[in-house]
């Protein structure tokens, strides 16, 4: 019944999901550290940085991913001639420009999460932090910023699930991720059920431990108030 | 402008801020300067390549059809997705365990998977095992694709509506003695389709990025696929995206201003009993939250 597996081995189907689960780690990392670098901006004295990651995210949030993953190939990369370090191997350059289309993507929803997190950190707290005389960059890093994450892990595992399912856009510019081999397969071999039944086996062998390690993680570090 | 989390600036904090506002700005600057250059150097900036945009024919033979298209699957994925996720989401809240059981596995099923491994499945589908027309099946297959994920958010959207009405509501309806179906039908959903209005506006910004993916992967005659063709007649790629991004922003940016106005005009409103589901709350229905607090607009 699986012979047809056999006939697949570049990508194989393993190879296939581990690029899934590479464009999802690299894109997670990127998105987290810009993201909140984004939301520091937005709640920054700085009116320029706060406009800045205002715009941002309300336009980012409204574009669809699919645009913004077809414009690094067809804008950055033949256009503004962006090769991510990798000129000549097309395989590892593009699937560097999707984890960037992903991480600009992920990035503004990652901003959203940690600064609804923020506002969940009582006013004293800040206040008490002021008072002490620290400046806002030590409020935010030493006093604000370490509650927001704990309140935001299960937002953010929400975000992180939603970026796993996201890395199939991927495809798009040819990225040999899960949903491209599954369009080659189902076009090519007989069993258009038994295909779509593996690979929405290893998206859900995917989402359903990082729900379950996030939730659990987020009940157990949540700041008991 | 002041925050809890700095002070009125004095002296000292407000050349500090101009210092990093310079900066900024500087760097913002150079950035765009770039851009600017390299835009300049590739004569995309050249009045040849805009100029469709200002005549009739790109937008009434690219454009706007790709728009309509772009709108009709998302407005009949909404409108068929939205009574399936109603059923799905009140089979889930059933007495009966052999309802709730499988509506649950179906729901958290269709959330955990890609949009576009179903887009992807429904088109072979179609392809394969009935009669539909191949310049129809994109349509078909993304408005399957996208009712199926759709579905099974909305369910959660309907559950988490009417788990946000206040106990008081279904407790009365009891005391009064309703049926379980009537107190569901007559009481319960006519007022949590007020509550989760804001939510189903807002889960159609979704619908409407998502039918991009079937644009590219299935050559479903959506805006961005027009794109495609446009700029493959003008060879204008830079001012075809921005013009494509810019409708998409505008278009997803009333729709979720609206949802917005609804929430805030909900959560004033003194007729209804306050209970509202929110913009926010659909982003975390729309990741498969496993196992977690699912009613999470019954707490706000």
């Amino acid at each position: 019944m699986f012979d047809f597996l056999s006939d697949y081995d570049d990508p194989s189907l393993l190879g296939a999901f581990w690029v899934t689960v590479q464009l999802t780690v690299f894109s997670a990392i990127g998105s987290l550290i810009w993201g909140t670098l984004l939301a520091a901006m937005r709640v920054s004295p700085v009116p320029l940085m706060r406009g800045f990651g205002t715009a941002y995210v309300n336009i980012v949030r409204n574009i669809p991913l699919t645009v913004i993953i077809v414009f690094t190939s067809l804008g950055l990369a033949d256009i503004f001639g962006v090769t991510m370090g990798a000129p000549d191997d097309f395989e590892l350059k593009y699937f560097r420009l999707a984890v960037l289309g992903l991480v600009a993507y992920t990035a503004a929803f990652v901003c959203e999460a940690i600064r609804s997190g923020i506002n969940t950190v009582p006013v004293g707290q800040a206040e008490a932090a002021r008072a002490l005389g620290l400046s806002f960059s030590q409020v935010l890093r030493l006093v604000v910023l370490p509650q927001a994450f704990r309140s935001v892990i299960g937002p953010l595992a929400n975000v992180l699930i939603a970026l796993t399912k996201n890395t199939t856009v991927a495809a798009t510019i040819g990225v040999a991720e899960a949903a491209l081999l599954m369009k080659e397969m189902i076009e090519n071999e007989a069993q258009t059920l038994l295909i779509g039944a593996v690979f929405a086996f290893g998206f859900v062998v995917l989402t359903l431990p990082t729900g379950l390690i996030l939730n659990w993680l987020s009940k157990r570090l949540a700041v008991k108030r | 402008m002041t925050s809890v989390l700095y002070d009125a600036p004095g002296p000292k904090a407000k050349r500090r801020n101009l210092i990093f506002s310079v900066v900024f700005f500087v760097l913002l600057a150079l950035v765009l300067w770039w851009v600017w250059q390299v835009l300049d150097d590739k004569g995309q900036l050249e009045w040849s390549l805009w100029k469709p945009f200002t005549t009739a024919d790109a937008w009434t033979t690219y454009l706007l059809p790709g728009l309509a298209d772009t709108l009709k699957a998302a407005s009949l994925a909404m409108v068929i997705a939205l009574p399936l996720g109603a059923v799905l989401g009140i089979a889930r809240m059933s007495d009966h365990r052999w309802v709730r059981v499988p509506a649950g596995a179906v729901v958290e099923f269709f959330r955990a998977i890609p949009v576009l491994l179903l887009m992807l499945f429904a088109n072979e589908f179609f392809a394969r095992s009935t009669g539909v027309s191949s310049a129809d099946r994109p349509l078909y297959a993304v408005v399957t694709g996208l009712v199926l994920y759709n579905a099974s958010v909305l369910a959660e959207v309907v559950r988490a509506g009417i788990l946000a009405l206040p106990k008081g509501q279904s407790e009365a309806a009891q005391a009064i003695g309703l049926r379980k179906s009537q107190t569901m039908s007559s009481i319960l959903l006519p007022q949590a389709v007020t509550v989760m209005l804001p939510a189903i506006v807002s889960q159609l910004v979704v619908i409407v990025k998502d039918t991009a993916l079937g644009g590219v992967m299935l050559g479903f005659t959506e805006l961005l696929n027009s794109r495609g063709t446009l700029a493959a007649n003008y060879a204008n790629v830079i001012p075809s995206f921005i013009v494509v991004a810019v409708i998409f922003i505008v278009l997803n940016f009333i729709l979720t201003s609206f949802a917005s106005w609804l929430e805030g005009r909900l959560r004033r409103s003194k007729r209804g009993t306050g209970a509202v589901l929110g913009v926010e709350d659909v982003d975390d229905l729309n990741a498969a939250e496993v196992g977690g607090t699912h009613g999470a607009g019954a707490e706000k």
